[in-house]
């Protein structure tokens, strides 16, 4: 993989900031866009914009094509035995959402429970919460060690009364960068008789991922850290799951027939899309994914190892730096605290030498609180992210501590 | 331009001195008004301690916060230029105070606030950081609230 090459396919990355050489790491919160997507979108705009799925005319069908083949594109990405069953929404939190509300009303009994863990982002227990508080279901939190890793006997034990319906729980956090045991987690809950989501906006990002090969039942992700636009992600679910379960949103397209006496809806996936969808933002999103496996999963959980490998070998290094996590299996993201300085003065100060990170507790307070911990400083990584921009936050971060001392 | 050149206009001497060691930074043994400050995006958190004199002016401010170098900086300075000062005095002071920060430019303003206005000066370094602009407001915010009789406040 030519890191150089890669860069050079995203215009922002040339930039400086404050007379300084972008060194952009903050790629999980949002990806930087590569000339492809940008391109997509602006040629379907430029060349053939309509709206999708009802215009009888060249236009419409062109666009519905384009905006069609994003849903294929999305399929082929997780491995969905069925293009159908990927639901477009407008990011990871409307994919829980939308689980929350129709599958949990629908399918959750009062009394049943949700499982989380304990290093869920707030899109992950938020949900979960109005629905406890609406829909009268239980939630439950599963530990994790220390280290931050889930745990294992802890997340068992809390399914062992068959009371929990649903697990829903992250693939990767995005502040420990744990990567979480998802076929063990499968396996376990499907034993206990619990149907599994997974908060994927992470881990796609940095690993190839198989929905069959997993074995769970519903999967979301988001297109801006896929390096896609704003505004689209994706609810995979099982079909026969999707077909019992009532719509989210009601309106145009998502139905079949309607009359002021009753509506019938659409086949699915169409009964959860609602609305005129985010169509310039699918077409961005079929050119995000083709870049992304165009250079390949492997070659990009490769390259983001070894710099995950050598960040934490050198912010260890520094005197009073701490990192939060230490776990097995991780990815491309640090969070770490400095003991001189508060989080939000290493970030201005790093910002101050044109290096972007992200300060505060990352959507995540609940995490943030079992390390003892306000707010952290977090670098995170991407396929442009080179061993150079990782020495570059090391050699500031220094200088950081020594303004603080 | 040297790293130390570079982030001086914001993290002046003064400002590190009392973002280290701020000389009202605690909970007063007695006190007339409090109130609590939260910024909800970043998680800062200040809470102001109020005691009032027999005409109802600030006698003494403590707090206790839960953040940056710059809100802990203000928090104290803040403590320390509203001494004296009555509830329309200390608000004249934060909307010049606030208008300072968001701007870099001190605006027009009655004479008596020179002096504390000078004090709070090395604090105007953060209008060339929008997201930072919160931190430097969020205790006057607080204390505003407490001498409103509000208990919360919110930098938001």
């Amino acid at each position: 993989m030519n890191v150089e090459k890669i860069r050079q396919d995203f215009p922002i990355l040339s930039q400086t900031i404050r007379g300084k050489k972008l060194v952009f790491l903050d790629s999980a919160a949002s990806a930087q866009k590569p000339r492809a997507v940008i391109d997509a979108m602006r040629n379907a705009m430029e060349t053939q914009y309509a709206n999708v799925h009802r215009g009888l005319h060249w236009m419409s069908e062109r666009t519905t094509d384009a905006y069609e083949a994003a849903r294929d594109a999305a399929a082929a990405l997780m491995n969905a035995p069925d293009r159908d069953e990927i639901v477009f929404v407008r990011n990871s939190t409307e994919a829980i959402n939308l689980v929350a509300h129709s599958y949990g009303r629908s399918m959750l009994i009062p009394g049943e429970a949700v499982l989380i863990s304990g290093m869920e982002h707030h899109s992950n227990i938020v949900p979960w919460q109005m629905l406890r508080d609406s829909h009268g279901t239980e939630l439950r939190v599963a530990p994790i060690t220390d280290s931050g890793e889930l745990d294992m006997a802890a997340f068992e034990a809390l399914l062992s009364d068959g009371k929990v319906g649903l697990v829903a729980i992250t693939h990767m956090s995005n502040v420990l960068g744990t990567v979480t045991p998802a076929e063990r987690i499968v396996s376990l809950a499907h034993a206990h008789g619990a149907k599994v989501l997974f908060d994927g906006s992470q881990a796609i990002v940095h690993r190839a991922v198989d929905v069959q090969a997993i074995g769970c039942d519903f999967y979301a992700w988001t297109g801006h850290k896929l390096y896609g636009p704003t505004g689209i992600g994706v609810l995979w679910g099982r079909r026969e799951l999707l077909e019992q379960m009532p719509p989210f949103l009601g309106g145009g397209e998502m139905i079949s027939s309607v009359t002021y006496e009753k509506s019938t809806w659409a086949r699915v996936p169409h009964k959860f899309e609602a609305g005129t969808p985010a169509i310039l933002e699918g077409i961005g999103l079929k050119a995000a994914i083709d870049y992304v496996r165009d250079i390949g999963y492997e070659a990009i959980a490769a390259h983001e190892a070894a710099l995950t490998e050598h960040a934490l070998a050198q912010l260890s290094r520094i005197e009073g730096v701490r990192i939060l996590g230490q776990a097995q299996d991780r990815g491309g993201v640090v969070a770490f605290s400095l003991d001189k300085a508060h989080a939000h003065d290493v970030a201005t100060l790093l910002d101050r030498q044109g290096i972007a990170v992200r300060a505060g507790h990352h959507c995540a307070e609940p995490l943030m609180h079992r390390f003892g911990l306000d707010s952290t400083a977090r670098a995170s990584f991407g396929i442009y992210t080179t061993h150079e921009e990782i020495d570059a936050l090391v050699t500031a971060l220094i200088r950081v501590r020594e303004f603080f001392t | 331009m040297t790293f130390d050149d570079d982030i001086r206009d914001l993290y002046q001497e003064v400002i590190l001195d009392h973002g280290r060691r701020p000389r009202h930074g605690h909970r007063l043994a007695a006190y007339d008004v409090t109130a609590k400050g939260d910024n909800p995006m970043c998680g800062d958190r200040v809470e102001v301690f109020v005691k009032l004199d027999a005409d109802g002016k600030i006698a003494e401010t403590g707090f206790e916060a839960r953040g940056c170098a710059i809100s802990v900086a203000s928090a104290d300075l803040m403590a320390e230029t509203v001494q004296g000062r009555g509830k329309a005095d200390t608000r004249a002071l934060f909307e010049t105070f606030r208008e300072m920060v968001r701007t870099g430019a001190c605006p027009e303003h009655d004479a008596a606030l020179d002096e504390a206005l000078e004090r709070l000066e090395p604090l105007a370094g953060v209008h060339e950081y929008p997201s930072r602009v919160k931190c430097a407001t969020l205790p006057w915010h607080a204390l505003v609230a407490a001498l409103d009789g509000t208990r919360e406040a919110s930098s938001e």
